[in-house]
């Protein structure tokens, strides 16, 4: 380094270690950095999001096995969610059970999310203690369902939302049911905190087999858990349970415990109901044939 | 130290100094991200990435950093690249940064990124801070890759989500090793891989006390 340059930069030195000098270079600092971060944040935002949204689709489709996993694809994957595919979405208003008015509720389906939802206190009820099982405490109003439809629009598949505590994390995933609205298809989870290995094995896809054809209901009550070590075969609750995960018994607990919640009376319970009502009218008049598909162990249980 | 050529500044660190093999710095990521290539792989082009601008940044503005704030600026810089790094993955590689987004994070504490900015990049002209930025994530990443293909093999019996050993589970003959798994088995192949390294080039071995 030349020598002129040595005593200009000494200079440059002396006045950035003064206390104004200190002060101006951390405020320009501060500003060039928020900028470029915010510029990130701002440019990519809607791939982001977008990003997102199909993870989530994609776990709908997992959840109802209509894909398979080298078929999951953002082009298959956005077939089934577009106008007339295969699957609906609708907004449930949990309380009642019914589909939600959108023009009395003002509420716009493309940016609404439940998951936001659930923290705005216009838009989320708090959920008394003896009846939070899944740990949410306070839990959103309007909830989407994802109606998975045949080729004239009759209901084959019901995917349902759940989400819940676990251990570190609250874990979200989906469960689907089949059109008796107790028989399982399968579940995902799409997004948690738990311990890889651990309590995350709720994403391995052959743990997510075990749940396939199991029942929920059971005299109208939710019976269907996660249990400690393996399920007996023999046993005639077997229908109703699954395999713990080893090693993460409170993730278990909390699977166990959102599915309780979300598809019991505090939750998507009244819409189930009336949906199962509406179709055993409809079974008893022409479709008889399809209702055999219920397993023995399970039942309708209206 | 401020005479070094720019092909030491980049290869030095990948085996005569490896961070992690000889300094033992930043093992704490290469524990958690390392139960696969895939991920093994994204954590190392990531810290790259940020190695490379945060000793850049850190060197071109050298001059102006007051020495009583110079640690903070230095945490700012890397602070904010990472997350950039974050955000990108998220846009781009949604899927993987689903998996490492926590220890993406966690670049900002990796002690590698902060030693080079503080040990090399304020004394050091921005290209060659850059160039020793890049050489010293490369020493990072060859561990990380390393130990990613030893785990994800022997653990899973894959390599990049193929099936290579074809496990038990799978009708194969294969029993995964479920230790490969969790995150200790990385101290065996980190301790494994010095052992060699030293084994080859004895001046990297420590005298005794």
């Amino acid at each position: 380094m030349p020598p002129d340059n040595k005593t200009s930069e000494k200079s440059l030195r002396e006045k950035v270690n003064t206390v104004p000098g200190t002060i101006l270079v951390a405020t320009v600092l501060c500003v060039t950095c928020s900028l470029v971060v915010a510029g990130a944040a701002v440019g990519l935002k809607s791939t982001i999001e977008a990003n997102k949204t199909l993870d989530r689709q994609k776990n709908v489709v997992m959840a109802a096995g209509l894909l398979k996993k080298d078929e999951l694809t953002a082009k298959r994957v956005n077939e089934l969610f577009a106008e007339g595919g295969t699957i609906r979405k609708e907004l449930i208003d949990l309380e009642t059970g019914k589909p939600v008015d959108l023009d009395e509720v003002k509420i716009d389906l493309n940016t609404y999310d439940p998951r936001e939802a659930a923290k705005n206190p216009k838009f989320s009820v708090k959920i008394p203690a003896d009846a939070d099982d899944a740990g949410i405490k306070r839990r959103e109003k309007y909830a989407y369902v994802y109606k998975v439809v045949g080729k004239s629009g009759e209901l084959n598949q019901i995917v349902i939302p759940i989400y819940g505590k676990g251990l570190w994390s609250t874990l979200y995933g989906f469960i689907a049911l089949e059109k008796n609205i107790n028989t399982v298809d399968g579940i995902t989870y799409y997004d948690h905190g738990e311990t890889p290995g651990l309590g995350a094995e709720i994403q391995n896809p052959d743990w997510q087999a075990k749940w396939v054809d199991k029942s929920v209901y059971d005299d109208g009550q939710v019976e269907l858990s996660v249990i400690k070590g393996a399920v007996d075969s023999t046993s005639d609750q077997a229908a109703y349970q699954v395999d713990g995960l080893s090693g993460a018994t409170i993730t278990s607990n909390g699977v166990t415990n959102m599915i309780h919640y979300w598809l019991g009376p505090n939750a998507f319970g009244p819409y189930l109901d009336t949906l199962r009502s509406n179709l055993n009218s409809s079974n008893s008049d022409s479709q008889k044939a399809a209702v055999l598909r219920v397993p023995a162990s399970g039942g309708t249980n209206g | 130290m401020a005479d070094k050529s720019p092909r030491d500044a980049l290869f030095d660190p990948i085996f005569n100094n490896n961070p992690i093999a000889l300094q033992v710095l930043g093992i704490c990521s290469a524990l958690a991200v390392t139960n696969k290539l895939s991920t093994s792989v994204a954590m190392a082009l990531s810290v790259t990435v940020v190695l490379g601008f945060s000793n850049a940044a850190v060197s071109l503005i050298r001059a102006y950093i007051p020495s009583s704030i110079r640690i903070i600026v230095q945490m700012t810089i890397i602070a904010s690249l990472v997350i950039v790094v974050d955000t990108f993955l998220k846009a781009y590689a949604f899927d993987i940064a689903k998996e490492i987004s926590l220890f993406v994070g966690l670049i900002i504490t990796n002690c590698i990124v902060m030693g080079r900015a503080e040990a090399f990049a304020m004394k050091n002209e921005p290209w060659i801070s850059a160039l020793d930025g890049i050489g010293n994530a490369l020493g990072y990443s060859l561990i990380l890759v390393v130990v990613g293909f030893f785990r994800e093999l022997l653990g899973s019996g894959t390599l990049w989500g193929f099936t290579v050993l074809e496990p038990v589970a799978e009708g194969g003959w294969y029993v995964p090793n479920g230790l490969m798994l969790l995150p200790p088995s990385a101290f065996f192949i980190i301790g494994t891989f010095i052992w060699v390294l030293r084994t080859f080039k004895p001046d990297q071995v420590e005298e005794a006390h």
